[in-house]
């Protein structure tokens, strides 16, 4: 549409992102490292998914439109599990390494936890994914036209960046989540993940209705969300004290060496 | 083994996978691209810059279909939505309409142009008078004459061919994208009972960026800049090459006068033009010309090879004519300077064929210059040619008849032989004051304008054959421009009578070059590797700057072929004929043309011509000397550019994109804060009681 719509919505889709990077991982260049790595992760996962899902197309009947649409549900599914798959291996791949880490640095503790790993490996899914989403609409949005010709909704760019918002929010949480049940091994809260994850893949399946698929996807991010804030040792009593601004005194009588 | 074979798969299915990419991109969703545009480019001479000019980044406006000169209020003052882009009927395309736009330019983003399939009743976008600064009236020839102070010659003429526009004109055709484009504007532009019409609304981009401005002198500097290895070349001069053969050869290689010999030129005009680029049909204004002197020059084969005349008759094809005389004028400057096989000295005469197919009544008329006519001498060759030319009717059914007041000549090349030297002319034409012509210079300008219909159950093949009406008129002009020439270079008067032009060839040229070029007779007399150039449609005539302009080709090799002689020599003899004892490159051209498919072959039967055909630059003396700035010669040059292409799609109000950018930078800011927030507050949010000691942040 023009310049304006195109930081609109690149703020709308990667501020979040660029503030949690900015703020929690741009300082730590081990985190940096990590998050990259997990963006890889998730690179291969697309790619071995849009390699099946592209032979597939090209095997089958281009003209029979149910047919397409049967394969693009596949495509989808295949993919959600595939990106899981991805990120179960990038977890162990992360305790290999960190044992490795243990061994040949100086000193005695771990550099970076695997509650931190989780954070920062789910985030560098969620970017990697949200840029994939998001890259090539911003790059149209910057013509002088807008969605509509055909008869398409109008509202396109900005439901694509806040669903993007939403993805990138996710990612981040499963990835808290995820490793978290893997540690405690909590079978159960892995197929939650996944099973939210294809729910929300799926969710868009609503769209041009817009409305019908923002609005659930913004519910699961908020109780994906509260679920990965009390796996990563958050509680209701820590978010009252930070709240009301009493944790001077909590943390002076719970100070641990950084 | 392993790792080597499936690296090889690995290579072999990416480059599958790669060709065999489709994009159903977010762009086919957002644009719908034009193919079928014409735009208006820009023209440069010594002073001016001509033509329409866009913006770098493409002109956008609202589209507006204009239904009437007074609905030209909402583009121009009432619309709420500006800048506007009008989409014109032909019907509309008017120089008044034109004008008001131009004066409001910061309103109109550009116009499209919808070319219908039948002519209006009249349209010239050319000047009235055309060529009036470079022919041979001036205030110290024929002072009175000039300027078209005596006849208007193109009175039809709105002159918008030679208006500069600062937004750009594209022409569209009536076909499927234009019913998408009104459908557009029907279903989001229309303004309900006077109320201004809601977002989003329907707009048009035009991009055709011309690099070039001011005038010829500016370009040509900013040619020269050699800032970079690639330097960015800005214009090109207008021109090819003019195309001339004759009866007997002239050796290419000794130039200047030559003793004793007296030539009669035969001249005609190859090029047209039109308000769009490169879309010039030039049926009445050039090709009924040139084909009558193909078909007089087929006509005079024979007679000449049995009993030559006593002078030399050469038939010159001037390229470039229309932008001030470009093909002509350089033959002149050759001659004068030494650069040319004869010089102005040798020419006894010259006929030149103008328009000449749309003769109402049986008249064709015969124009002279009167200035040089109150020399005596040449008077009486003036005199002697037009008895030529009026006897050689005998038996025709028309007249040629002399105009009965003094006027000046037509725009013509022999304006700017007479530029040069008194030299005794005519010009034959079928109008004896205006042009007949009512699409000079235009696009509507085709063989409609020539009333060549064919039956309509005939195939292609057969409407080649098929002698028409237009045909055979022309064939007759031919026929009685042959006798003339015969006569005027001292041929037998016995066999005048035997010269007669073939309605067949006329026809057959007729059709390729107006109807449809890519047909058996053309590839058959063409090169192979030229082959390419014939097309579904007629070519176009417009002179271009890439020296490969298709009409000069065509009337090469029809030269050729049908004054030339077919030969023995193989293709490689055809292209070293110096080897052989009686042939000669220097006397004659050696062309190896493909010939005909026999029946029952899928060969093809190809020969070599010897004709004494030749091509000669025709650039402007202008560009030699280095004077751009130049009275005297055509100093026309075209604008480069990057791309031209049209997209129509959606906008969106202002007010929206703002409030999205609104939306972004307030999550921005919110995002910011909080995990400024949380970050600095972690150690309380994320501790646990249940965490061992020994875990740090």
């Amino acid at each position: 549409m023009t310049a304006s719509v195109f930081f609109g919505c690149t703020f709308i889709a990667f501020g979040p992102a660029i503030a949690l990077f900015l703020f929690t991982i741009a300082r730590d260049p081990l985190r940096v490292i990590f998050l990259i790595a997990g963006a890889f992760f998730w690179l291969c996962s697309l790619l071995l998914s849009s390699l099946v899902w592209f032979i597939t197309v090209q095997i089958s009947n281009k003209e029979s439109s149910s047919q397409q649409k049967g394969l693009l549900i596949f495509g989808v599914v295949l993919s959600v599990l595939l990106q899981e798959t991805c990120r179960f291996g990038y977890y162990k791949l992360l305790k290999k390494a960190n044992e490795g880490l243990l061994m040949l640095s100086a000193e005695e503790t771990m550099p970076i936890s695997i509650r931190q790993l989780a954070y920062v490996s789910g985030l560098g899914f969620g970017f990697m994914s949200g840029a994939f989403s998001m890259v090539n609409i911003l790059a149209d949005s910057v013509g002088p036209g807008t969605i509509g010709i055909h008869g398409d909704s109008q509202h396109y760019f900005l439901s694509s960046a806040f669903m993007t918002m939403a993805i990138i929010l996710l990612h981040m949480f499963w990835g808290v989540v995820f490793f978290d049940s893997c540690e405690k091994q909590h079978w159960w809260s892995l197929a939650v993940v996944v099973i939210s994850h294809l729910l929300v893949s799926c969710l868009t399946f609503q769209n041009p209705q817009y409305v019908g698929s923002l609005v659930p996807t913004y519910i699961i991010v908020f109780l994906v969300g509260l679920w990965a804030f009390f796996c990563s040792g958050g509680s209701l009593r820590n978010l009252k004290l930070c709240l009301t601004c009493k944790d001077k005194d909590f943390l002076l009588a719970n100070h641990r060496p950084r | 083994m392993g790792l080597e074979s499936s690296k090889w798969a690995i290579i072999f299915l990416v480059c599958w996978l790669y060709k065999n990419v489709s994009c159903n991109s977010v762009e086919q969703k957002i644009y719908v691209e034009l193919n079928n545009t014409v735009p208006c480019v820009r023209l440069l001479n010594a002073t001016h810059q001509i033509g329409c000019q866009s913006s770098i980044s493409g002109d956008t406006g609202v589209i507006h279909v204009l239904e009437s000169e007074e609905d030209l209020e909402w583009p121009l003052s009432k619309g709420p939505n500006p800048p506007y882009m009008v989409l014109l009927e032909s019907s509309l395309f008017t120089r008044s309409i034109m004008m008001k736009m131009k004066n409001e330019s910061n309103r109109v983003a550009g116009v499209a142009v919808v070319v219908p399939n039948t002519s209006p009743p009249e349209f010239s976008p050319h000047t009235t008078c055309p060529n009036e600064n470079t022919g041979v009236y001036s205030d110290n020839y024929g002072p009175n004459l000039a300027h078209c102070n005596t006849t208007v010659w193109n009175p039809r003429g709105n002159g918008l061919s030679y208006e500069e526009f600062d937004f750009p004109v594209f022409s569209l055709k009536e076909d499927n994208e234009t019913e998408f484009i009104k459908q557009c504007y029907l279903d989001h532009n229309r303004a309900v009972n006077g109320s201004a019409p809601q977002y989003p609304l329907c707009a048009m981009q035009l991009f055709s960026h011309m690099h070039a401005v001011t005038n010829t002198p500016t370009c040509m500097r900013r040619n020269d800049i050699n800032f970079s290895i690639n330097p960015e070349m800005v214009c090109d001069p207008l021109g090819d090459y003019n195309v001339w053969g004759s009866i007997r050869p002239y050796n290419d290689t000794v130039f200047g006068h030559k003793e004793n010999e007296s030539v009669v030129i035969a001249a005609a005009r190859l090029d047209s033009r039109a308000f769009f680029w490169e879309v010039s049909t030039g049926a009445e204004g050039s090709v009924s010309g040139f084909v009558t002197l193909l078909a007089a020059a087929q006509a005079l084969r024979e007679v000449t090879h049995e009993a030559p005349p006593t002078r030399n008759i050469l038939f010159a094809f001037f390229q470039g004519e229309t932008f001030d005389y470009i093909g002509s004028s350089r033959m002149v400057y050759d001659m004068e300077n030494g650069k040319f096989v004869i010089d102005l000295d040798n020419i006894h005469s010259v006929l030149e064929i103008g328009q000449v197919a749309l003769h109402s009544g049986n008249n064709l008329f015969l124009h002279s210059d009167p200035v040089s006519r109150r020399n005596n001498t040449v008077n009486d060759v003036v005199k002697n040619l037009v008895n030529n030319l009026q006897s050689s009717t005998a038996g025709l059914g028309f007249l040629l008849v002399e105009p009965n007041v003094s006027q000046p000549l037509p725009p013509s090349s022999l304006q700017r032989f007479l530029r040069a030297q008194p030299i005794p002319g005519i010009v034959l034409a079928d109008h004896e004051s205006a042009f007949n012509n009512r699409y000079y210079e235009s696009f509507y300008d085709n063989a409609a304008n020539l009333n060549l219909t064919y039956p309509s159950d005939l195939s292609p093949e057969e409407q080649l054959e098929f002698v028409t009406h237009t045909a055979e008129s022309l064939t007759d002009v031919a026929t009685v421009v042959a006798r003339a020439l015969y006569k005027q270079a001292g041929g037998d008067e016995s066999r005048v009578n035997t010269i007669k032009a073939d309605p067949k060839i006329v026809t057959q040229m007729l059709y390729g070059f107006l109807v449809s070029s890519n047909n058996s007779w053309f590839q058959a007399v063409m090169a192979p590797e030229l082959k390419n150039i014939l097309k579904p449609s007629p070519p176009e005539y417009y002179v271009g700057v890439a020296m490969s302009s298709t009409p000069t080709r065509l009337v090469q090799y029809l030269l050729a072929n049908l004054t030339g002689a077919a030969t023995n020599l193989t293709q490689s003899q055809c292209q070293k004929p110096d080897e052989l004892p009686n042939e000669s490159r220097q006397m004659y051209s050696y062309l190896w043309v493909q010939g005909i498919v026999p029946p029952n072959s899928t060969e093809r039967d190809s020969f070599c011509v010897r004709a004494s055909v030749r091509l000669t630059k025709a650039v402007s003396p202008a560009f030699e000397l280095g004077e751009y700035a130049s009275k005297d010669y055509s100093t026309w040059t075209e604008s480069r550019w990057k791309f031209i292409k049209a997209r129509i799609f959606l906008v969106a109000s202002r007010d929206l994109e703002m409030l999205t950018l609104g939306v972004g930078v307030a999550v921005l800011f919110t995002s910011l804060l909080v995990t400024y927030f949380i970050s600095t507050k972690a150690d309380v949010l994320f501790s646990s009681t249940r965490e061992p000691a020994s875990a740090a942040y």
